[in-house]
């Protein structure tokens, strides 16, 4: 069925308000747009890395979560949800729950649990095949602890550990490609995607990873108002800008199958992704000019490598 | 009808696992433990069991596993030792914390560093305020036994706690010994079906786990966490005198072994305390009035009752297979002390000694050593040290 934004609209809310994330922050909308993809009859189990997300959505005694939520810890939530399915897996099959509908596995962390400290967990779980959506809301920082850099921070911002000196102009290395080395698993359905526009991308993506059988990862784009230092209402403008410098190129592999979902008919330079960010303030100063090339340059090669991807495994067939 | 067989300390727990017919079992491979998830996963290939064996990428994956089933509404089992169980350790917290009554077969091992695969107790001692309940086992028997009275204890509602098991790695873990085990299902009769009262697989009423729990109610969780073990240790009383009614094999908190006559004493956990009663019967033969007291349950520490047996003694040596490297004597020790003190019972003269380190053995002969200093002391009255090693070259 086509999307439509109107009936995905009126289904019913699984991620309630009242939380305490920021105003601005993009990681309850990717949050809300994931969850909305479950059928109304399924049930959900949900676990949370320790992060912004956790810590502002489930408040002793107080929660946001309508399905089943677990918190473990930083670095777990792939392990611990691996868990709950394989109690799942068990329990359906001696018979100890019979209950209607399917209940569904979905893990969040942040890039600071998944990329960095939850890395092997995540690994392990998608290696050992269970059927569970991992979810990264990639916002590019450790936000929750104040801003420090992660292996998912750009080249070049400003983080409270990667701070903008005399000798130094913020973060010194590339951001780690996860979704790649996620693609490398060999896993049935990985992508990339960002809440923009009317969400059908990010809809259709979680759609897609839940309801596929094995392990599914999605890597989405989580704007932070605080960390990346631009005005709360312009949130959804950031995350345009991403998609239209091919920033973060929005993407899915099914099957080792690479499809691009959207290539920008008129592909913006990086700068304007930059420029609306206080953390890249200082990459416009007349003497970090070779700084910005460097990141068009960088930008460029990884979105030409992403195409040739797409043309290599073009012939591939998929079973969707 | 019970079953006569001879297995291993670690066939022992794998067997009772194998019973206990867990939802879950994740674990990762550590020697001495290793056997462990070896056995059970063969339980699995060959479908005696119902169980999801997950075999995770770490140890900390093994207990997040656990705690995710176990939470789930399942019953979760792993097995461990030494940096296996240190890596964990974040994780022991979450599950007592959670309330999840899990279960761990710990076989000791020193903790690195220096890496060392044989057996003390540096693991689980310094566990021992993960608010696990810890029960340790002086052979294969008392393992499988412990194993298969560990659930009960922990899933009762006045408890709701994990578990851990304890046994000597490679002294009991893999020496062979005859066993009597019991019938698949009497074993299923006795531990029950696991009905935990909210747990995450239930679609009908979704639960969250796990908050951000600020100084307005943490508090509150942690004094109630400290009441379950309170409570554990009338549980574990209760669900031993079932066990003794079902296979004639009665357990307490601690074991008296002819303390009834005796002057002095040595304290000492599992394998070890074998030896110690062969110490013990052949002094007796030279009319010397020795007797042993060895912990089953360490967790929680069964204060009153522990002082109240050494109560009459005049000495008292207490034997730590850890050091707490505090400059005060082993874990142990400072509990055992620390339970006379708060207790008000000031009469034994007590004596610390650490040893067995990294594996080193622990002979009869040093036991002797150990029994003819508390003679000396019963009669002068005199302490010449407190702290003590024995058994290392100094």
């Amino acid at each position: 069925m086509a999307y439509n934004l109107k009936e995905v609209a009126k289904k019913p809310e699984r991620f309630t308000g009242g939380h305490r994330m920021c105003a601005g922050c993009g990681a309850p909308i990717v949050i809300r747009q994931v969850l909305r993809a479950l059928k109304p009859e399924d049930h959900a189990v949900i676990a949370s890395a320790t992060g912004c997300l956790e810590v502002s959505t489930f408040l002793y005694p107080y929660t946001a979560w309508k399905d089943s939520f677990i918190h473990c810890a930083f670095e777990n939530s792939a392990a611990t949800i691996a868990g709950a399915e394989a109690a799942y897996t068990a329990m359906k099959r001696s018979g100890k729950i019979k209950q209607e509908g399917e209940t569904k596995f979905i893990a969040f962390g942040g890039d600071g649990g998944t990329y960095d400290i939850g890395l092997q967990a995540l690994s392990g779980a998608v290696e050992r095949g269970h059927d569970f959506v991992y979810v990264c809301y990639d916002n590019g920082a450790y936000m929750n602890t104040g801003i420090q850099r992660s292996s998912a921070t750009p080249m070049f911002a400003e983080t409270t550990t990667s701070p903008v000196g005399k000798v130094s102009p913020g973060k010194q290395q590339w951001r780690k490609e996860l979704t790649e080395i996620m693609v490398k698993h060999n896993i049935p359905y990985v992508a990339q995607s960002a809440a923009t526009g009317n969400m059908k991308d990010l809809y259709e993506k979680a759609e897609k990873a839940i309801y596929t059988k094995g392990p599914a990862f999605l890597n989405v784009l989580a704007p932070c108002p605080r960390g990346w230092r631009y005005e709360a209402t312009d949130c959804m403008i950031v995350n345009k800008l991403a998609i239209d410098t091919c920033f973060w190129p929005l993407y899915e592999v099914i099957n080792g199958k690479y499809i691009i979902n959207y290539k920008p008919k008129n592909k913006l330079p990086v700068v304007e992704f930059l420029k609306v960010q206080g953390r890249f303030r200082h990459l416009f100063k007349k003497e970090n000019e070779d700084l910005l090339v460097k990141i068009q340059e960088e930008v460029d090669k990884r979105w030409e490598e992403l195409l040739l991807q797409e043309e290599l495994t073009s012939k591939r067939e998929i079973d969707n | 009808m019970s079953i006569r067989d001879r297995l291993s300390g670690n066939e022992a727990v794998a067997y009772a696992m194998k019973q206990i017919n867990p939802d879950v079992v994740a674990a990762f491979p550590i020697t001495p433990s290793t056997e462990v998830p070896q056995y059970f996963s063969n339980y699995v290939a060959d479908g005696k069991v119902d169980t999801e064996f997950v075999p995770v990428e770490s140890e900390h994956s093994a207990m997040s596993a656990c705690i995710g089933a176990e939470a789930s509404g399942g019953r979760a089992m792993t097995a461990t030792s030494a940096n296996g169980l240190a890596l964990m350790w974040e994780l022991l917290y979450i599950a007592s914390g959670s309330r999840l009554p899990i279960v761990m077969a710990c076989v000791n091992r020193a903790l690195s560093g220096p890496i060392n695969i044989h057996n003390d107790h540096s693991d689980s001692m310094g566990a021992r305020d993960s608010g696990w309940i810890q029960l340790y086992s002086e052979n294969n028997q008392e393992a499988y036994d412990n194993m298969i009275m560990a659930h009960r204890i922990g899933e009762h509602p006045d408890v709701l706690l994990p578990v851990m098991v304890c046994q000597d790695g490679f002294i009991t873990s893999h020496a062979i010994e005859n066993i009597e085990l019991i019938e698949d299902d009497d074993v299923k009769r006795f531990i029950g079906e696991y009905k935990p009262k909210d747990y995450l697989l239930n679609k009908s009423n979704p639960v969250s786990m796990g908050p951000l729990d600020h100084f307005t109610h943490y508090f509150e969780h942690k004094r109630q966490q400290a009441e379950a073990m309170r409570n554990a240790k009338e549980v574990i009383l209760q669900v031993s005198e079932e066990f003794y009614k079902l296979t004639g094999r009665r357990y307490g908190l601690f074991e008296e072994y002819k303390t009834n006559d005796a002057e002095v004493c040595i304290v000492v956990l599992n394998s070890t305390a074998g030896t110690a009663k062969y110490v013990v019967d052949k002094m007796r033969q030279n009319g010397k009035k020795v007797g042993l007291i060895k912990p089953r349950v360490y967790r929680p520490f069964p204060v009153y009752e522990i002082s109240k047996a050494l109560a009459e003694f005049k000495a008292v040596a207490v034997m730590d297979k850890a050091d707490s490297f505090n400059g005060a004597g082993g874990p142990l020790f400072t509990d055992v002390t620390s339970a006379m003190v708060s207790s008000e019972t000031l009469g034994p003269k007590f004596i610390n000694y650490i040893y067995g380190l990294g594996g080193r053995d622990v002979k009869a002969d040093d036991i002797e050593v150990i029994y003819n200093e508390l003679i000396k002391i019963a009669n002068t009255g005199k302490v010449d040290s407190v702290y003590n090693y024995i058994g290392v070259r100094e």
